[in-house]
């Protein structure tokens, strides 16, 4: 019988990531554990993932301002959103599912929840969409910027503009959900959610400004890429120690 | 070593996941002809014990024959029929339930090519979780093969039972319950790898 392949996978960096609890984000506080993770090996259960047999069932969905099927677009300034999903050696993780969901161009979810804000939602924009990483890991999606929305955390806190991702990876170990926000918005440094991400770390959570990625007479583009943890079996240590 | 790129932060869930991290019938990993069904119920507790109404649970777990569905896993095991082994689950917003519809999974090696006792690996994330918690479920009726598990060995020997979903109803399908607690001498165990 053949042997299963069994990877390597480098730590996750929680230096990188913001702590389970962080009291300025305040449902954190209960919802956190208290006692230290447990280290174990990688056996075949976290070597692999989900993401393979996700991708093989996933379907691309990607334009975001006309994937409700009304045949009406969605209103609200289009962009383009666009990067990598690279692993941190910086190679490229292919055929992966990113599925992002986000809010309408007024700040309002098509979302079940009660919500005090009295924005109008938008008939033409549910706010979700998946895409699958092409061969160097690239990404695409057409979508509208999303609105900044108050939130319950503290008297009159705002939410900045932000996408949700979600990213599958090869390995369950590297299941990332995260944030992308926008470049010059100045919700950003009082949004306790972004700030929980240490201080070295925030900037990889916004975006960047790309004139080559905005289309004339369409739509503006920004680009943002997205790093995992890595399989340590690099062509560098092979061999090595 | 070469320089490593940073790995992008974290970031909740938040509130509003449900528009595209469930769909009806994600939380349903076999057919319902499917022999062996089993039902994993229970819910996400937090640091006051009260259950959190907006959590997503995703399993990863191998075929009745102990083989997961990835390239990695090369051995000639049988795949069930239509089975991926993901499947996602999300807390009901009035009673705080999740429930899985599945089969057990058969045995997988560990890192020294003994078999590991049946488990399913379990993420947990939600609205006010800035991080995945990890963690496994095993079957309170495997008590032989829970006592020589690698994973569970490593686990100081009063938490193990956190780990543990316990059969609750032996008729077919049968159903077992697995709570996960957020804080306190009873928090689950929550894995780092």
């Amino acid at each position: 019988m053949s042997e299963p392949v069994i990877r390597h996978y480098g730590p996750k960096a929680y230096a990188d990531h913001p702590p389970f609890s962080y009291p300025d984000y305040r449902s954190t506080v209960k919802r956190s554990p208290t006692h230290d993770l447990i280290r174990i090996v990688q056996t075949l259960s976290e070597t692999t993932g989900p993401g393979p047999a996700w991708t093989e069932i996933s379907e691309e969905d990607t334009d975001l301002t006309t994937n409700t099927g009304t045949g009406s677009p969605a209103i609200g300034e289009r962009i383009i959103v666009t990067g990598k999903v690279l692993d941190e050696h910086g190679r490229g993780v292919p055929d992966t599912v990113l599925e992002i969901w986000q809010s309408n161009a007024s700040g309002r979810y098509a979302h079940w929840r009660e919500t005090e804000f009295p924005a109008p939602l938008d008939p033409n924009f549910v706010g979700v969409g998946q895409c699958l990483t092409d061969v160097q890991g690239g990404y695409r999606f057409t979508t509208i910027k999303p609105g900044p929305y108050p939130w319950g955390n503290h008297p009159n806190a705002w939410r900045p503009s932000h996408i949700h991702f979600s990213i599958m990876g090869p390995s369950l170990g590297m299941r990332l959900v995260t944030q992308m926000y926008f470049p010059g918005d100045p919700l950003i440094p009082l949004d306790p959610i972004f700030n929980s991400a240490p201080p070295h770390a925030r900037s990889r959570l916004i975006a960047t400004y790309d004139h080559e990625v905005t289309e004339t007479n369409w739509a503006l583009g920004y680009r943002w890429d997205i790093v995992l943890r890595g399989d340590r079996a690099t062509p560098m240590d092979e061999g090595g120690d | 070593m070469s320089q490593l790129l940073g790995q992008t932060p974290s970031q909740t869930v938040g509130p509003y996941y449900t528009l595209r991290l469930f769909r009806e019938g994600e939380n349903i990993l076999v057919g319902s002809g499917q022999a062996g069904r089993i039902l994993i119920q229970g819910r996400v507790l937090d640091g006051d014990r009260k259950p959190i109404e907006d959590a997503v649970l995703e399993i990863w777990q191998a075929s009745s024959a102990g083989r997961y569905r990835h390239p990695d896993d090369t051995r000639e095991l049988a795949l069930d029929n239509g089975f991926t082994g993901f499947g996602r689950a999300i807390t009901d917003f009035e009673t705080g339930e999740y429930t899985f519809e599945t089969i057990k999974p058969g045995p997988v090696p560990d890192v020294e090519g003994v078999f590991q006792a049946p488990h399913i690996s379990l993420i947990v994330q939600g609205r006010g979780m800035l991080n995945p918690v990890f963690t496994r479920i095993y079957f309170s009726d495997d008590d032989e093969a829970n006592r020589d598990d690698l994973i569970l060995r490593a686990v100081p020997a009063d938490r193990r039972s956190t780990l543990i979903a316990e059969l609750v109803d032996d008729e077919e399908p049968r159903v077992y319950r697995f709570d996960v607690l957020f804080q306190g001498d009873d928090e689950t165990v929550f894995f780092d790898f």
